[in-house]
């Protein structure tokens, strides 16, 4: 295997291949990733792991994004021998976020997962113990909501002493002072 | 049929020697057999993944020494990997050249501490890991030679490295490569390798079957420990890797003997590499010049590296702004205990010591 280059499936191919069998199931697709409906996901990940084609025995990694109106469940899976990888997105609601769990396909969701519902709020119906993973039980709220403790209009302070960001611009304005020489 | 006695409920850490970090393994045994284990993490938890969406991409960079703080110059390379491939930045060929030689002398100094930790929890008391120490102390000289700090590096720079090697630098790594460290691996594996003690503490501990690995996502060591000879290095090349000639090592078993064994196997690979990578060293510029306020195009990536702990992935969303919009990291700590439960029920609690510290867990990456 010299120089083997993990191939990323374009989502096209995939949601192809996943509408042959289950043609509900796809929501959309674009060349870097596939959207799958939450209703069917479950059924839909258990084809791409056991599909010769798209041969997904491998979980990568499962994280989320919270996307203001939706919550993106993000999804790698990869296969070891053919050596390609495929992104698959499940959308959730933003108020009650709620995706089946992938843990009863691969075992190795069962912790990325706790941590998604500690952190982020969504609820893996399924899964076998879905408990807090890092903050206690009583903890206020799921930190990487960009709702969480946000400050009014939108402001961040650790990017207070950069330029505002101007849409389509590329930085480089931004020079760090050279000591010593009050510039 | 044993006689059956009470359940008791055993906390091994969050303050033990052998947790080798603030983690809580809560141990339910009958006599001396583990019936249930039920892990607890997030002592260390300092949500970086929050705070990075408000720092720019450059500032992010020291947070990826204090994940997993004995592979700081891997955690660097799989951040500022991500963001190139997201910013469509290229680097100089004599970075990737550095960028390698660090990455392999970070996978040594790494593999020297969990080699004499594990046999520390074998019960070797001290003095092999106090060798183990001695060894990793000349990697951490040089990583001090070349950026002034020896644990939290934070070498790597989007673009390139952060500072040229200066002129002492090669002679005292081909000293420690080509003198020191080969006579000192050689030493460990006449201490270790096939030692009756070791092999009866470890072989058939801890044992995951090649289907269970893959699984359980488990990476790196464990991954391959169990026959499957899977390594980003290879499978999906980043920097130089590509150009230089290193083999993997497997293991058969999939118990812990076999996860200590490619470890020190894999240090002498690295030498390899390391090797190659010097006499190939290209001149040129150390890095290209990138806004520090870095502003991305809007989109996503996933990129990975093999870290010594495993594969460590980086998942990066921009909005176009300074700062990414979601920032993810695929700890491979955090996955590999995925099996912790599988790999100790039924074992005593000194098989349990043994089979934690040969996952090789870093508490800093696990909680983040």
């Amino acid at each position: 295997m010299p120089h083997a280059v993990t191939v990323t499936l374009p989502g096209q191919a995939v949601a192809e291949r996943i509408r042959s069998s289950l043609p509900p199931a796809v929501r959309d697709a674009t060349d870097g990733y596939v959207v799958l409906e939450p209703a069917h996901a479950f059924e839909a990940m258990q084809f791409i792991r056991d599909d010769e084609q798209l041969d997904g025995k491998y979980l990568v990694q499962l994280c989320s994004v919270d996307m203001i109106t939706r919550i993106d469940v993000v999804y790698h899976i990869a296969s070891l021998a053919q050596n390609h990888i495929i992104e698959v997105k499940v959308p959730a609601d933003h108020e009650q976020p709620e995706v089946p769990s992938v843990t009863p396909i691969w075992v190795g969701a069962k912790l990325q997962e706790r941590e998604v519902y500690d952190l982020m709020g969504v609820v893996f119906t399924g899964h076998p113990e879905l408990t807090r993973l890092f903050l206690w039980d009583k903890f206020p709220g799921h930190p990487l909501r960009k709702d969480f403790m946000a400050l009014p209009g939108g402001q961040k302070p650790g990017l207070s002493q950069f330029p505002k960001q101007v849409p389509g611009q590329t930085g480089g304005e931004f020079r760090p002072r050279v000591p010593g020489t009050g510039e | 049929m044993a006689i059956k006695s009470d359940l008791v409920e055993v906390n091994i850490g969050p303050q033990h020697p052998s947790t080798h970090g603030v983690f809580r393994m809560v141990a339910i045994i009958d006599g001396e057999r583990i019936v249930d284990v039920k892990m607890v993490v997030g002592y260390l938890h300092r949500s970086m993944e929050k705070l990075a969406e408000e720092r720019t991409y450059t500032q992010n960079i020291p947070f990826t020494d204090r994940m997993d703080y004995l592979a700081a110059m891997t955690g660097n390379l799989g951040y500022v990997l991500s963001v190139e491939k997201l910013a469509g930045v290229e680097v100089p060929e004599r970075a990737q050249y550095l960028r390698t030689i660090f990455a392999e002398l970070q996978r040594i100094a790494s593999h020297e501490m969990a080699t004499g930790a594990f046999i520390n929890d074998c019960g070797a008391w001290q003095t092999p890991v106090m060798w183990c120490f001695r060894d990793r102390e000349k990697v951490l000289d040089l990583f001090e030679m070349v950026c002034g700090a020896r644990i939290t590096t934070n070498y790597m720079r989007i673009g390139g490295v952060a500072f040229d090697i200066p002129d002492e630098f090669l002679p005292a790594l081909d000293r420690l490569i080509n003198d020191d460290l080969p006579r000192r691996f050689e030493e460990l594996e006449q201490l270790i390798v096939g030692n009756e003690i070791i092999l009866m503490r470890a072989r058939d501990v801890g044992i995951v079957t090649p289907e269970l690995a893959i699984n359980a996502s488990l990476s790196g060591p464990m991954i391959r420990s169990a026959g499957i000879a899977w390594d980003i290095r290879k499978a999906d090349p980043y920097c130089v890797y590509d150009r230089v000639n290193f083999d993997i090592p497997v293991g058969y078993n999939g118990d812990s003997y076999d996860r200590m064994v490619i470890r020190i196997e894999e240090m002498k690979q690295s030498l390899r590499i390391i090797r190659q990578c010097m006499s190939d060293l290209p001149a040129g510029p150390h890095k290209v010049d990138v806004p520090l306020a870095l502003r991305p195009p809007a989109g996503e990536a996933y990129s990975r590296v093999e870290s010594p702990k495993g594969e460590l992935g980086f998942y990066v969303v921009s909005d176009g702004s300074s700062a990414p919009y979601r920032w993810h990291v695929r700890p491979p700590s955090l996955i590999n205990l995925t099996v912790l439960r599988e790999m100790t029920v039924g074992q005593t609690i000194a098989d349990a010591i043994v089979t934690l510290g040969s996952i090789d867990i870093n508490v800093g990456e696990v909680d983040r």
